[in-house]
Protein backbone atom coordinates (compact mmCIF):
# COMPACT_ATOMS: atom_id res chain seq x y z
CA UNK A 1 0.00 0.00 0.00
CA UNK A 2 1.27 3.36 -1.09
CA UNK A 3 2.91 5.52 2.33
CA UNK A 4 -0.55 8.13 1.84
CA UNK A 5 -3.07 5.03 3.95
CA UNK A 6 -2.48 4.14 7.58
CA UNK A 7 -5.01 1.21 9.20
CA UNK A 8 -7.75 2.46 10.45
CA UNK A 9 -9.30 -0.82 11.37
CA UNK A 10 -9.31 -4.47 11.14
CA UNK A 11 -12.47 -6.16 10.60
CA UNK A 12 -11.42 -10.07 10.41
CA UNK A 13 -8.78 -12.37 11.35
CA UNK A 14 -7.86 -15.33 9.57
CA UNK A 15 -10.16 -17.64 12.46
CA UNK A 16 -13.12 -14.92 11.01
CA UNK A 17 -12.25 -15.55 7.66
CA UNK A 18 -11.84 -19.19 8.04
CA UNK A 19 -15.47 -19.39 9.23
CA UNK A 20 -17.13 -17.06 7.13
CA UNK A 21 -15.74 -19.27 4.03
CA UNK A 22 -17.45 -21.81 5.37
CA UNK A 23 -20.85 -19.95 6.10
CA UNK A 24 -20.75 -18.93 2.21
CA UNK A 25 -20.20 -22.25 1.25
CA UNK A 26 -22.98 -24.03 3.23
CA UNK A 27 -25.63 -21.04 2.21
CA UNK A 28 -24.65 -21.49 -1.58
CA UNK A 29 -24.93 -25.26 -1.15
CA UNK A 30 -28.10 -24.49 0.37
CA UNK A 31 -29.86 -22.39 -1.92
CA UNK A 32 -28.70 -24.60 -5.15
CA UNK A 33 -29.78 -27.59 -3.18
CA UNK A 34 -30.66 -30.95 -6.03
CA UNK A 35 -28.82 -28.66 -8.51
CA UNK A 36 -25.07 -29.48 -7.39
CA UNK A 37 -24.61 -31.09 -11.11
CA UNK A 38 -25.04 -27.74 -12.88
CA UNK A 39 -23.01 -25.72 -9.99
CA UNK A 40 -19.45 -24.14 -10.85
CA UNK A 41 -17.21 -21.37 -9.24
CA UNK A 42 -15.50 -18.34 -10.75
CA UNK A 43 -13.22 -15.94 -9.04
CA UNK A 44 -12.90 -12.79 -10.46
CA UNK A 45 -8.50 -11.45 -10.57
CA UNK A 46 -7.01 -10.96 -8.81
CA UNK A 47 -7.99 -11.93 -4.96
CA UNK A 48 -11.53 -13.04 -6.12
CA UNK A 49 -9.49 -16.09 -7.48
CA UNK A 50 -8.34 -17.07 -3.84
CA UNK A 51 -11.17 -16.09 -2.53
CA UNK A 52 -13.21 -18.51 -4.50
CA UNK A 53 -10.46 -21.35 -4.24
CA UNK A 54 -11.42 -21.29 -0.02
CA UNK A 55 -14.97 -21.66 -0.34
CA UNK A 56 -14.16 -24.16 -2.66
CA UNK A 57 -12.30 -26.52 -0.24
CA UNK A 58 -15.26 -25.96 1.56
CA UNK A 59 -18.28 -26.99 -1.03
CA UNK A 60 -15.82 -29.81 -1.88
CA UNK A 61 -16.02 -31.38 1.99
CA UNK A 62 -19.94 -30.35 2.31
CA UNK A 63 -20.77 -32.38 -1.15
CA UNK A 64 -18.10 -34.53 -1.08
CA UNK A 65 -16.93 -33.79 -5.10
CA UNK A 66 -15.07 -31.47 -7.24
CA UNK A 67 -17.20 -28.63 -8.82
CA UNK A 68 -15.94 -26.72 -11.78
CA UNK A 69 -13.21 -23.63 -11.18
CA UNK A 70 -12.53 -20.89 -13.71
CA UNK A 71 -10.78 -17.60 -13.14
CA UNK A 72 -11.98 -14.52 -14.77
CA UNK A 73 -9.50 -11.33 -15.45
CA UNK A 74 -12.06 -8.28 -16.75
CA UNK A 75 -9.56 -6.08 -17.72
CA UNK A 76 -11.07 -5.69 -21.34
CA UNK A 77 -14.45 -5.70 -20.06
CA UNK A 78 -13.91 -2.34 -17.25
CA UNK A 79 -15.69 0.83 -18.28
CA UNK A 80 -12.75 2.80 -17.03
CA UNK A 81 -10.02 1.76 -19.54
CA UNK A 82 -8.82 5.25 -20.30
CA UNK A 83 -8.89 6.54 -16.81
CA UNK A 84 -7.43 4.03 -14.90
CA UNK A 85 -3.46 4.94 -14.15
CA UNK A 86 -1.00 3.15 -14.30
CA UNK A 87 -1.44 0.91 -17.08
CA UNK A 88 -3.54 -1.97 -16.66
CA UNK A 89 -2.51 -4.94 -16.40
CA UNK A 90 -4.62 -8.19 -18.63
CA UNK A 91 -4.34 -11.44 -16.68
CA UNK A 92 -5.77 -14.25 -18.26
CA UNK A 93 -9.25 -16.00 -18.38
CA UNK A 94 -9.33 -19.67 -17.77
CA UNK A 95 -12.56 -21.41 -18.21
CA UNK A 96 -12.16 -24.46 -19.59
CA UNK A 97 -15.66 -25.82 -19.06
CA UNK A 98 -19.36 -24.97 -20.95
CA UNK A 99 -21.20 -22.57 -19.34
CA UNK A 100 -24.33 -22.67 -21.05
CA UNK A 101 -26.76 -24.15 -18.33
CA UNK A 102 -24.86 -23.86 -15.72
CA UNK A 103 -25.35 -22.23 -12.25
CA UNK A 104 -22.57 -19.79 -11.75
CA UNK A 105 -21.42 -18.71 -8.65
CA UNK A 106 -19.14 -15.02 -9.44
CA UNK A 107 -17.03 -14.58 -6.67
CA UNK A 108 -15.17 -11.42 -5.49
CA UNK A 109 -13.32 -10.11 -2.29
CA UNK A 110 -15.13 -7.03 -1.94
CA UNK A 111 -18.16 -5.77 -3.79
CA UNK A 112 -17.73 -2.09 -3.62
CA UNK A 113 -18.88 0.50 -6.66
CA UNK A 114 -20.36 -2.49 -8.56
CA UNK A 115 -18.64 -1.71 -11.97
CA UNK A 116 -16.15 -4.92 -11.70
CA UNK A 117 -19.23 -7.22 -11.49
CA UNK A 118 -21.34 -5.37 -14.57
CA UNK A 119 -17.92 -6.37 -16.41
CA UNK A 120 -17.72 -10.02 -15.30
CA UNK A 121 -21.39 -10.85 -16.07
CA UNK A 122 -20.90 -9.33 -19.49
CA UNK A 123 -17.54 -11.14 -19.75
CA UNK A 124 -19.29 -14.38 -18.39
CA UNK A 125 -22.17 -13.69 -21.24
CA UNK A 126 -19.69 -14.14 -24.17
CA UNK A 127 -18.73 -17.59 -22.87
CA UNK A 128 -22.15 -18.80 -23.23
CA UNK A 129 -25.73 -18.27 -21.47
CA UNK A 130 -25.60 -19.80 -17.85
CA UNK A 131 -28.60 -20.75 -16.11
CA UNK A 132 -28.09 -18.59 -13.18
CA UNK A 133 -25.22 -16.44 -12.06
CA UNK A 134 -24.92 -15.80 -8.20
CA UNK A 135 -22.64 -13.02 -6.35
CA UNK A 136 -20.84 -14.36 -3.58
CA UNK A 137 -18.23 -11.26 -1.99
CA UNK A 138 -16.39 -11.85 1.26
CA UNK A 139 -16.82 -7.85 2.21
CA UNK A 140 -19.95 -5.86 0.66
CA UNK A 141 -18.39 -2.07 1.74
CA UNK A 142 -21.78 -0.03 0.00
CA UNK A 143 -21.53 2.67 -2.34
CA UNK A 144 -22.79 0.99 -5.31
CA UNK A 145 -22.83 3.18 -8.27
CA UNK A 146 -24.94 0.05 -10.55
CA UNK A 147 -28.02 -1.63 -9.43
CA UNK A 148 -26.10 -5.04 -8.31
CA UNK A 149 -26.05 -6.56 -5.37
CA UNK A 150 -24.73 -9.96 -3.92
CA UNK A 151 -26.48 -13.16 -3.07
CA UNK A 152 -23.89 -14.09 -0.21
CA UNK A 153 -21.84 -11.70 1.41
CA UNK A 154 -19.13 -12.64 4.45
CA UNK A 155 -19.54 -9.24 6.29
CA UNK A 156 -21.23 -6.04 5.70
CA UNK A 157 -19.17 -3.11 6.28
CA UNK A 158 -19.85 0.77 6.65
CA UNK A 159 -17.21 2.81 5.16
CA UNK A 160 -16.38 6.08 3.90
CA UNK A 161 -16.10 6.81 0.36
CA UNK A 162 -12.56 7.86 0.30
CA UNK A 163 -11.34 4.59 2.77
CA UNK A 164 -9.90 1.58 1.42
CA UNK A 165 -11.24 -2.24 1.76
CA UNK A 166 -7.98 -4.52 1.94
CA UNK A 167 -8.56 -8.33 1.74
CA UNK A 168 -5.33 -10.23 2.66
CA UNK A 169 -4.91 -13.60 1.60
CA UNK A 170 -2.03 -15.58 2.93
CA UNK A 171 -1.58 -17.38 -0.88
CA UNK A 172 -0.09 -13.78 -2.34
CA UNK A 173 -0.32 -11.84 0.85
CA UNK A 174 1.39 -13.94 3.74
CA UNK A 175 -1.78 -13.72 5.99
CA UNK A 176 -5.25 -13.96 5.92
CA UNK A 177 -6.44 -10.69 7.56
CA UNK A 178 -9.23 -8.28 6.40
CA UNK A 179 -8.41 -4.11 7.03
CA UNK A 180 -9.56 -0.81 6.97
CA UNK A 181 -7.02 2.08 5.40
CA UNK A 182 -8.22 5.72 5.44
CA UNK A 183 -6.12 8.44 3.57
CA UNK A 184 -3.59 10.14 5.90
CA UNK B 1 6.23 -2.47 -15.18
CA UNK B 2 3.51 0.73 -17.05
CA UNK B 3 3.51 0.51 -20.63
CA UNK B 4 3.89 4.24 -22.11
CA UNK B 5 4.78 4.41 -25.62
CA UNK B 6 1.94 5.57 -27.98
CA UNK B 7 3.79 3.73 -30.92
CA UNK B 8 5.10 0.39 -32.12
CA UNK B 9 8.20 1.78 -34.17
CA UNK B 10 10.82 -0.89 -33.87
CA UNK B 11 12.83 -3.03 -31.49
CA UNK B 12 15.63 -1.98 -31.53
CA UNK B 13 14.47 1.02 -29.04
CA UNK B 14 12.84 -1.30 -26.53
CA UNK B 15 13.64 -2.08 -23.40
CA UNK B 16 13.90 -6.15 -22.62
CA UNK B 17 11.24 -5.68 -19.95
CA UNK B 18 9.14 -3.57 -22.69
CA UNK B 19 9.78 -6.79 -24.91
CA UNK B 20 8.88 -9.41 -22.28
CA UNK B 21 5.95 -7.02 -21.37
CA UNK B 22 4.64 -7.57 -24.78
CA UNK B 23 5.01 -10.94 -24.98
CA UNK B 24 3.19 -11.85 -21.20
CA UNK B 25 0.52 -9.19 -22.75
CA UNK B 26 -0.22 -11.66 -25.54
CA UNK B 27 -0.12 -14.48 -23.66
CA UNK B 28 -3.44 -13.29 -22.12
CA UNK B 29 -4.60 -12.15 -25.28
CA UNK B 30 -4.45 -15.84 -26.80
CA UNK B 31 -7.47 -17.11 -24.89
CA UNK B 32 -9.56 -14.70 -26.78
CA UNK B 33 -9.63 -16.44 -30.21
CA UNK B 34 -10.21 -19.87 -28.26
CA UNK B 35 -13.60 -19.06 -27.17
CA UNK B 36 -16.56 -19.11 -28.98
CA UNK B 37 -17.68 -15.17 -28.98
CA UNK B 38 -13.79 -14.48 -30.27
CA UNK B 39 -13.99 -10.57 -29.12
CA UNK B 40 -13.84 -8.65 -25.92
CA UNK B 41 -15.17 -4.35 -26.02
CA UNK B 42 -11.35 -3.02 -25.11
CA UNK B 43 -10.81 -1.06 -27.91
CA UNK B 44 -14.60 -0.28 -28.64
CA UNK B 45 -15.29 2.99 -30.62
CA UNK B 46 -11.49 2.92 -31.80
CA UNK B 47 -10.57 3.38 -35.28
CA UNK B 48 -7.72 1.80 -37.23
CA UNK B 49 -6.47 1.95 -40.46
CA UNK B 50 -4.33 -0.32 -42.55
CA UNK B 51 -2.13 2.13 -44.66
CA UNK B 52 -0.13 -0.53 -46.75
CA UNK B 53 2.20 0.67 -49.49
CA UNK B 54 3.35 -2.60 -50.20
CA UNK B 55 1.08 -5.79 -51.11
CA UNK B 56 0.27 -7.67 -47.89
CA UNK B 57 -2.01 -10.60 -47.20
CA UNK B 58 -1.13 -12.44 -44.15
CA UNK B 59 -0.13 -8.79 -42.31
CA UNK B 60 -2.67 -7.39 -43.23
CA UNK B 61 -5.38 -9.15 -42.46
CA UNK B 62 -3.38 -10.58 -39.02
CA UNK B 63 -3.79 -7.11 -37.86
CA UNK B 64 -7.41 -6.55 -39.36
CA UNK B 65 -8.30 -10.08 -36.94
CA UNK B 66 -6.95 -8.90 -33.96
CA UNK B 67 -8.26 -4.92 -34.17
CA UNK B 68 -11.60 -6.96 -35.12
CA UNK B 69 -11.25 -9.37 -31.78
CA UNK B 70 -10.80 -6.19 -29.78
CA UNK B 71 -14.12 -4.44 -30.97
CA UNK B 72 -11.96 -1.76 -33.13
CA UNK B 73 -13.44 -0.56 -36.31
CA UNK B 74 -10.92 -1.23 -39.18
CA UNK B 75 -10.37 0.93 -42.65
CA UNK B 76 -8.08 -0.61 -45.37
CA UNK B 77 -6.20 1.33 -47.40
CA UNK B 78 -3.93 0.19 -50.12
CA UNK B 79 -1.78 2.57 -52.18
CA UNK B 80 -2.87 0.58 -55.17
CA UNK B 81 -6.26 1.73 -55.06
CA UNK B 82 -6.32 5.39 -53.74
CA UNK B 83 -4.86 8.69 -53.94
CA UNK B 84 -1.49 7.70 -53.08
CA UNK B 85 -1.16 7.12 -56.54
CA UNK B 86 -1.94 10.64 -57.56
CA UNK B 87 1.12 11.35 -55.37
CA UNK B 88 -0.06 12.33 -51.91
CA UNK B 89 3.04 12.54 -49.25
CA UNK B 90 2.85 10.07 -46.52
CA UNK B 91 2.69 12.88 -43.95
CA UNK B 92 -0.35 14.26 -45.95
CA UNK B 93 -1.93 11.27 -45.72
CA UNK B 94 -1.16 10.66 -41.98
CA UNK B 95 -2.96 13.75 -41.44
CA UNK B 96 -5.75 13.35 -42.98
CA UNK B 97 -6.47 9.87 -41.81
CA UNK B 98 -5.79 12.05 -38.14
CA UNK B 99 -8.56 14.57 -39.20
CA UNK B 100 -10.78 11.56 -40.02
CA UNK B 101 -9.94 10.94 -35.89
CA UNK B 102 -9.42 7.54 -36.13
CA UNK B 103 -6.59 6.33 -33.52
CA UNK B 104 -4.01 3.86 -34.71
CA UNK B 105 -2.40 3.79 -38.25
CA UNK B 106 -0.88 0.31 -38.93
CA UNK B 107 1.56 1.25 -41.96
CA UNK B 108 3.50 -1.25 -43.75
CA UNK B 109 5.92 0.95 -46.41
CA UNK B 110 8.92 0.24 -48.76
CA UNK B 111 10.68 2.93 -47.61
CA UNK B 112 13.17 2.34 -44.09
CA UNK B 113 12.23 5.16 -41.53
CA UNK B 114 8.59 5.57 -42.62
CA UNK B 115 7.10 4.29 -39.53
CA UNK B 116 9.42 6.97 -37.76
CA UNK B 117 8.31 9.86 -39.39
CA UNK B 118 4.96 9.79 -39.88
CA UNK B 119 4.91 9.04 -35.60
CA UNK B 120 6.65 12.40 -35.28
CA UNK B 121 3.85 14.04 -37.56
CA UNK B 122 0.56 12.80 -36.40
CA UNK B 123 -1.08 12.19 -32.44
CA UNK B 124 -1.98 8.99 -33.58
CA UNK B 125 -0.43 5.72 -32.58
CA UNK B 126 1.44 4.12 -35.34
CA UNK B 127 2.28 0.29 -35.53
CA UNK B 128 4.98 -0.19 -37.37
CA UNK B 129 4.54 -3.00 -39.94
CA UNK B 130 7.46 -3.15 -41.83
CA UNK B 131 9.63 -0.72 -43.31
CA UNK B 132 11.65 -1.37 -45.79
CA UNK B 133 14.73 -3.43 -44.73
CA UNK B 134 14.83 -1.61 -41.43
CA UNK B 135 11.85 -3.26 -38.87
CA UNK B 136 9.07 -5.48 -38.93
CA UNK B 137 8.66 -5.64 -34.97
CA UNK B 138 5.03 -7.76 -35.04
CA UNK B 139 6.89 -10.12 -37.02
CA UNK B 140 9.81 -10.66 -34.54
CA UNK B 141 7.24 -10.82 -31.65
CA UNK B 142 5.54 -13.41 -32.63
CA UNK B 143 8.16 -15.66 -33.48
CA UNK B 144 9.78 -14.73 -29.92
CA UNK B 145 6.53 -15.45 -28.45
CA UNK B 146 6.22 -19.24 -30.54
CA UNK B 147 9.77 -19.66 -29.26
CA UNK B 148 9.33 -18.98 -26.18
CA UNK B 149 5.79 -20.99 -25.92
CA UNK B 150 7.97 -23.43 -27.19
CA UNK B 151 11.29 -23.76 -25.07
CA UNK B 152 9.79 -21.82 -21.64
CA UNK B 153 12.49 -19.12 -22.48
CA UNK B 154 14.49 -17.14 -24.56
CA UNK B 155 18.17 -16.72 -22.50
CA UNK B 156 20.41 -19.42 -23.47
CA UNK B 157 18.62 -20.63 -27.17
CA UNK B 158 20.84 -20.87 -30.27
CA UNK B 159 18.65 -19.54 -32.78
CA UNK B 160 19.89 -19.56 -36.23
CA UNK B 161 18.39 -17.40 -39.26
CA UNK B 162 19.14 -18.25 -42.80
CA UNK B 163 18.66 -16.60 -46.03
CA UNK B 164 18.40 -13.24 -47.12
CA UNK B 165 19.73 -11.17 -44.58
CA UNK B 166 20.67 -8.26 -46.36
CA UNK B 167 17.11 -7.14 -47.26
CA UNK B 168 15.14 -8.47 -44.40
CA UNK B 169 13.50 -6.42 -41.81
CA UNK B 170 12.48 -9.42 -40.59
CA UNK B 171 15.74 -10.63 -39.82
CA UNK B 172 16.71 -7.35 -38.33
CA UNK B 173 13.79 -6.71 -35.67
CA UNK B 174 14.49 -11.02 -34.80
CA UNK B 175 18.07 -9.93 -33.83
CA UNK B 176 17.15 -6.73 -31.80
CA UNK B 177 14.48 -8.78 -29.74
CA UNK B 178 16.48 -11.74 -29.40
CA UNK B 179 19.82 -10.76 -28.40
CA UNK B 180 18.19 -8.26 -26.17
CA UNK B 181 16.55 -11.44 -24.21
CA UNK B 182 20.01 -13.31 -24.20
CA UNK B 183 19.54 -15.69 -27.34
CA UNK B 184 22.51 -16.32 -29.08
CA UNK B 185 21.59 -15.51 -32.75
CA UNK B 186 23.62 -17.10 -35.88
CA UNK B 187 22.98 -15.39 -39.29
CA UNK B 188 23.65 -18.03 -42.29
CA UNK B 189 23.57 -16.48 -45.67
CA UNK B 190 25.03 -16.50 -49.01
CA UNK B 191 28.18 -13.71 -48.54
CA UNK B 192 26.26 -11.36 -51.23
CA UNK B 193 23.46 -11.46 -49.01
CA UNK B 194 24.49 -10.56 -45.51
CA UNK B 195 24.99 -6.85 -45.18
CA UNK B 196 28.08 -5.10 -44.05
CA UNK B 197 28.49 -4.37 -40.49
CA UNK B 198 25.64 -7.23 -39.03
CA UNK B 199 28.22 -8.42 -36.24
CA UNK B 200 28.03 -5.19 -34.67
CA UNK B 201 24.66 -6.53 -33.84
CA UNK B 202 25.89 -9.18 -31.69
CA UNK B 203 25.44 -12.43 -33.70
CA UNK B 204 27.79 -14.56 -34.94
CA UNK B 205 27.99 -15.57 -38.98
CA UNK B 206 28.72 -18.28 -41.37
CA UNK B 207 27.84 -19.54 -44.81
CA UNK B 208 27.32 -22.96 -43.93
CA UNK B 209 24.28 -23.90 -43.40
CA UNK B 210 25.21 -27.12 -41.81
CA UNK B 211 27.25 -25.44 -39.37
CA UNK B 212 24.18 -22.95 -38.63
CA UNK B 213 21.94 -25.67 -38.03
CA UNK B 214 24.45 -28.14 -35.92
CA UNK B 215 23.55 -26.62 -32.75
CA UNK B 216 20.00 -24.51 -33.31
CA UNK B 217 17.38 -25.15 -31.08
CA UNK B 218 15.14 -23.27 -33.94
CA UNK B 219 15.67 -22.02 -37.26
CA UNK B 220 13.87 -19.31 -39.11
CA UNK B 221 14.13 -19.27 -42.23
CA UNK B 222 13.83 -16.39 -44.38
CA UNK B 223 11.97 -15.76 -48.00
CA UNK B 224 14.46 -15.44 -50.44
CA UNK B 225 13.01 -11.61 -52.20
CA UNK B 226 13.23 -11.89 -55.65
CA UNK B 227 11.04 -8.99 -55.75
CA UNK B 228 13.45 -6.73 -53.78
CA UNK B 229 16.50 -8.05 -55.80
CA UNK B 230 16.96 -5.10 -58.79
CA UNK B 231 20.75 -6.31 -58.62
CA UNK B 232 20.26 -9.90 -59.44
CA UNK B 233 22.23 -10.64 -57.12
CA UNK B 234 21.55 -14.62 -56.79
CA UNK B 235 21.43 -16.39 -60.18
CA UNK B 236 19.93 -19.06 -59.33
CA UNK B 237 17.03 -20.44 -57.49
CA UNK B 238 18.33 -24.15 -57.67
CA UNK B 239 21.69 -22.69 -56.53
CA UNK B 240 19.93 -21.62 -53.75
CA UNK B 241 17.82 -24.55 -52.73
CA UNK B 242 20.91 -26.69 -53.20
CA UNK B 243 23.07 -24.51 -50.48
CA UNK B 244 20.89 -23.28 -48.54
CA UNK B 245 17.25 -24.38 -48.50
CA UNK B 246 15.86 -26.77 -45.10
CA UNK B 247 15.64 -30.11 -46.22
CA UNK B 248 14.94 -32.89 -44.29
CA UNK B 249 18.51 -34.52 -45.11
CA UNK B 250 20.00 -30.83 -43.96
CA UNK B 251 18.19 -31.34 -40.29
CA UNK B 252 19.13 -35.05 -40.15
CA UNK B 253 22.26 -33.22 -38.97
CA UNK B 254 20.30 -30.89 -36.63
CA UNK B 255 19.38 -31.14 -32.82
CA UNK B 256 16.54 -33.70 -32.59
CA UNK B 257 13.89 -31.24 -32.19
CA UNK B 258 15.00 -28.18 -33.80
CA UNK B 259 12.01 -25.98 -34.46
CA UNK B 260 11.87 -24.85 -38.06
CA UNK B 261 9.88 -21.09 -38.49
CA UNK B 262 8.99 -19.31 -41.42
CA UNK B 263 7.45 -15.97 -41.80
CA UNK B 264 5.13 -17.01 -44.76
CA UNK B 265 4.98 -16.51 -47.96
CA UNK B 266 6.62 -19.33 -48.64
CA UNK B 267 8.53 -20.23 -51.35
CA UNK B 268 8.62 -24.43 -51.44
CA UNK B 269 11.46 -25.70 -53.33
CA UNK B 270 13.80 -22.30 -53.19
CA UNK B 271 14.02 -21.71 -49.10
CA UNK B 272 12.41 -24.61 -47.27
CA UNK B 273 11.39 -27.96 -49.01
CA UNK B 274 7.64 -29.03 -48.91
CA UNK B 275 8.51 -32.20 -46.83
CA UNK B 276 9.96 -30.08 -43.88
CA UNK B 277 7.46 -27.11 -44.25
CA UNK B 278 4.91 -29.50 -43.35
CA UNK B 279 6.51 -31.89 -41.24
CA UNK B 280 6.37 -32.20 -37.63
CA UNK B 281 9.38 -29.73 -36.90
CA UNK B 282 7.64 -27.28 -38.97
CA UNK B 283 5.60 -24.25 -36.31
CA UNK B 284 4.77 -22.25 -39.40
CA UNK B 285 0.77 -21.92 -39.06
CA UNK B 286 1.54 -21.53 -35.48
CA UNK B 287 3.73 -18.20 -35.51
CA UNK B 288 0.48 -17.22 -37.62
CA UNK B 289 -1.64 -17.90 -34.58
CA UNK B 290 0.10 -16.04 -32.35
CA UNK B 291 0.35 -13.40 -34.73
CA UNK B 292 -3.18 -12.54 -33.53
CA UNK B 293 -2.60 -12.39 -29.89
CA UNK B 294 0.43 -10.63 -30.18
CA UNK B 295 -1.16 -8.18 -32.51
CA UNK B 296 -3.93 -7.35 -29.99
CA UNK B 297 -1.29 -7.26 -27.48
CA UNK B 298 0.14 -4.32 -29.06
CA UNK B 299 -2.86 -2.60 -30.50
CA UNK B 300 -4.10 -2.89 -26.88
CA UNK B 301 -0.91 -1.33 -25.38
CA UNK B 302 -0.50 1.05 -27.62
CA UNK B 303 -3.56 2.67 -27.35
CA UNK B 304 -3.56 2.66 -24.12
CA UNK B 305 0.03 4.71 -23.98
CA UNK B 306 -1.78 7.20 -26.47
CA UNK B 307 -4.73 7.96 -23.81
CA UNK B 308 -1.46 8.64 -21.06
CA UNK B 309 -0.02 11.15 -23.41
Amino acid sequence: MSADFREKSKIMDSEAMDRTFARLAHEIIEKNKDFEDSLCLIGIRTRGVYVAQRINSHIEKIIGKKIPFGVLDITLYRDDLTLVGPGPIVGKTEIDFDLAGKRVILVDDVLFSGRTIRAAMDELIDFGRPRIIQLAVLIDRGHRELPIRADYVGKNIPTALQDTVEVRLSDIDGQDEVVVLEKV
Amino acid sequence: MVWTRKDLLGLEHLSKEEIKFILSTAESFKEVSKREIKKVPALRGKTVVNLFYEPSTRTRVSFEVAAKRLSADVINISAESSSIKKGEALIDTGKNIQALKADIIILRHNCSGAAVLLAQNVDLSVVNAGDGWHEHPTQALLDIFTLHEKFGRIEGLNISIVGDISHSRVARSNIWGLTKLGAKVTICAPQILIPPAIEEMGVSLTSDLDDALKNADAVNVLRMQFERDEQKAFPSQIEYFKNFGITQDRLKKAKKNILVMHPGPLNRGIEISSEVADGNHSVILEQVTNGIAVRMAVLFLVAQGREKK
